[in-house]
């Protein structure tokens, strides 16, 4: 049994301990689009916002899609993770980091998109020398670095044991950082109670953080009087809609880390398959919402002019390609594929994912552009064309998360080493027991049955 | 108390958009050129806005100058991160070019499209640039940042410290914002609607005095008088 232990730590240490090529051409390739990306940068911050195309009434465009997109996709980690921590269930194990991971960076990439969108970054932190508490923009900025924080920690804690395991198994030039992060641990029985004691805390702190996180990115939008934002039901809405593509990002990040550090033997099609379950109910609590949303307004039709123009738009006008599209692919065929168990299987779920996470980007832009586009005053009609200033931040804000990601996946075990084996540990004691109950030692089976019928 | 408002009387506005001009000149508004006005970037701190009403061939234009309707309950205000915009003691709503960090918040949540963003460094056409107003109370703003009418508040500055200068209170008609000095058909009246006697107070009575979307709860100081 020991030995067995052994050999599975390795495993994970594996690509902790070997960096090979692939890596590094990653690595540099990711480099090249963010190098791109800050001459994009550079060159919008010289020559002003105007070299965007961005105008009046589209105020916003991409950067706000994105950073609305990379907030809701922080969901993923945390949330989740917490979620199935407090459930006690047990094939969280090898999912957990995985999808803390995504939060802790994604975050990040969320907050730089508002620094690229607005026209004075260097003004930046007037936001925290004059800060005005009605502003949704300051509640935002209270809730998602609280976010952070706590994400941070709650990916820490349960990194800690398997940071002294990186002590003590590698050595090189990182051993002093894994020294100085494992803060001391030895593994004795008190210190691994008062970690679970703060895994606990912060699993359960951090359900009602995440959720003010994107109810409060929803109020951006729900807080002003434009037709097609102003709706109490954007809170939920959008907390659904992060949680929605929050599990999609974690089921392609799961599929990443599988094929490329060969861990079929831990992330199996059971993981998928129930990660794909809950993307499933996910898939439905979005539909149900997009449409009490639609029909809602569709309703008021006659109320508001702008409303009016601002469905037709969607339905039938310049965005309606763009919206059924979205619809058909980002909504139904996802939920048809995870509908069947067939389906619910790795490719399927990788699929279903993929598409999800593409159209709730698309999601995110006809909240923000199609709602711009149309006044209440007799103004003509906005349009958007995004320039390649938008597209090349676009991506270098995935690649800045692809690279934090690989970077950490490189430096830490990505998957909870200490975790699997408790649960190892825990089957086995199981198991064990039940063997006890059903076959006392010593006595013949036959005989106990009897007993108990008798 | 001083509550500045402004009333426009329809009736009198012919449409010549003199307001327009005369604003630009007045508050140094940049150009945006024939290119910019196509990606829809052109800057109006007042804009005469038409509205078609009908189909050819009963077909109805109307026209209503807009300048920033100055909100009690600004929308903008209430979002700017930084308290960059703000209501004065006088009711009108200001802009702090060197606080704004340009995050268009405001932008997005006026109902009324008044407030405008510095795509670019703010550009003026040659022949302009001697007809540039050099007031230090009217600076340039620079990219990147958000501006909008205020009411020409340097008039209104001037107006004050000419009256304490003459020991004496402002009185009604005092000021004149460009856009009113300018107005064709005297349509544009300014004053306060605190005053009760303010020729502003007198023609808000009137049956014929409406607010643009009264109906979201912005309670604008700026009133129309409708076509008779």
């Amino acid at each position: 049994m020991e030995q067995l232990t052994g050999i599975d730590e390795e495993r994970y240490l594996e690509p902790v301990k070997k960096v090979g090529r692939g890596f590094y051409i990653t690595v540099a390739f990711l480099l090249s689009i963010i190098a791109w990306g800050a001459f994009a940068w550079y060159t919008q911050f010289q020559t002003g916002l105007g070299i965007t195309g961005l105008n009046r009434p589209v105020f916003w465009g991409f950067y706000i899609t994105n950073f609305v997109f990379f907030i809701g996709i922080s969901h993923a980690g945390t949330l989740v993770s917490a979620i199935l921590r407090l459930t006690q269930a047990g094939w969280r194990r090898p999912i957990t980091r995985v999808a803390e991971a995504i939060t802790v960076f994604t975050l990040p990439v969320g907050a730089m998109n508002v620094l690229f969108d607005v026209g004075r970054p260097d003004r930046i932190l007037n936001i925290i020398l004059h800060p005005q508490g009605r502003s949704p923009l300051i509640w935002d900025i209270g809730s998602i670095s609280m976010y952070l924080t706590a994400s941070v920690i709650y990916l820490y804690l349960p990194l800690i044991p398997d940071i002294a395991l990186c002590r003590d198994r590698i050595g090189g030039w990182r051993q002093e950082l894994y020294r100085i992060l494992a803060l001391g641990w030895r593994g004795t029985e008190a210190q691994k109670k008062r970690l679970k004691m703060g895994i606990g805390i912060m699993a359960v702190v951090v359900i009602p953080i995440a959720v003010s996180v994107h109810t409060v990115v929803s109020w951006i939008f729900g807080m002003t009087t434009r037709a097609g934002w102003h709706s109490t039901i954007f809170g939920p809405y959008f907390v659904v809609g992060a949680i929605f593509s929050g599990i999609a990002a974690a089921i392609l990040a799961m599929a990443v880390v599988r094929k490329v550090f060969h861990m079929e033997h831990t992330l199996k099609p059971r993981h998928f398959d129930y990660m794909g379950l809950l993307l499933l109910v996910l898939t439905a609590a979005y539909i149900y919402f997009t449409f009490a949303e639609y029909l809602t307004v569709y309703y008021g039709y006659g109320g508001s002019a702008t409303e009016g123009s601002l469905l037709t738009a969607l339905f039938t006008g310049e965005f309606a390609l763009t919206f059924w599209v979205m619809v058909v692919f980002g909504f139904f065929v996802p939920g048809i594929i995870l509908a069947f168990p067939q389906g619910r299987s790795i490719r399927g779920t990788v699929i279903a994912s993929v598409l999800i996470v593409f159209f709730m980007w698309v999601k995110r832009f006809i909240i923000v552009v199609p709602s711009l586009s149309r006044q209440f005053l007799p103004y003509p009609t906005g349009f958007y064309q995004a320039t390649w200033v938008e597209w090349s931040l676009t991506a270098a804000s995935f690649a800045v998360f692809v690279l934090l990601y690989v970077v950490f996946s490189r430096m830490f075990p990505i998957v909870s080493v200490w975790e699997l084996k408790e649960g190892e540990e825990e089957a086995r004691e199981k198991a064990e027991e039940a063997a006890k109950m059903l076959a006392p030692a010593g006595a013949p089976r036959q005989s106990r049955a009897s007993e108990v019928l008798g | 108390m001083t509550r500045w408002g402004m009333v426009i009387d329809l009736d009198k506005c012919v449409a010549c958009q003199g307001c327009t001009a005369a604003c630009r000149a007045e508050n140094n508004v940049p150009f945006q050129g024939p290119e910019g006005t196509a990606q829809g970037r052109a800057m109006f701190w007042n804009e005469v806005i038409p509205v078609v009403e009908g189909e050819y061939p009963d077909v109805k234009a109307r026209f209503f100058p807009r300048p920033c309707m100055h909100c009690e309950r600004p929308p903008c205000v209430f979002v700017c991160p930084v308290g960059a915009t703000y209501q004065d003691e006088d009711g009108v709503v200001r802009q702090n070019y060197s606080r704004c960090i340009g995050c268009r918040f405001c932008t997005v949540a006026c109902p009324y499209g008044v407030r405008y963003f510095n795509w670019f460094k703010p550009n003026f056409p040659e022949p302009m640039v001697a007809y540039t107003n050099p007031d230090p109370e009217v600076p340039v703003r620079p990219k990147g940042i958000v501006e909008k009418c205020v009411f020409c508040i340097q008039r209104i500055n001037k107006a004050k410290e000419k009256a304490a200068a003459e020991g004496r209170e402002l009185k009604d008609g005092d000021i004149a914002p460009a856009c009113v000095q300018t107005c064709t058909g005297r349509a544009r009246y300014f004053g306060d609607l605190d005053n009760p006697d303010s020729t502003v107070s007198r023609l808000v009575k009137s049956t014929r005095a409406f607010r643009l979307l009264e109906e979201l709860g912005t309670h604008p100081k700026v009133y129309y008088l409708m076509e008779g």
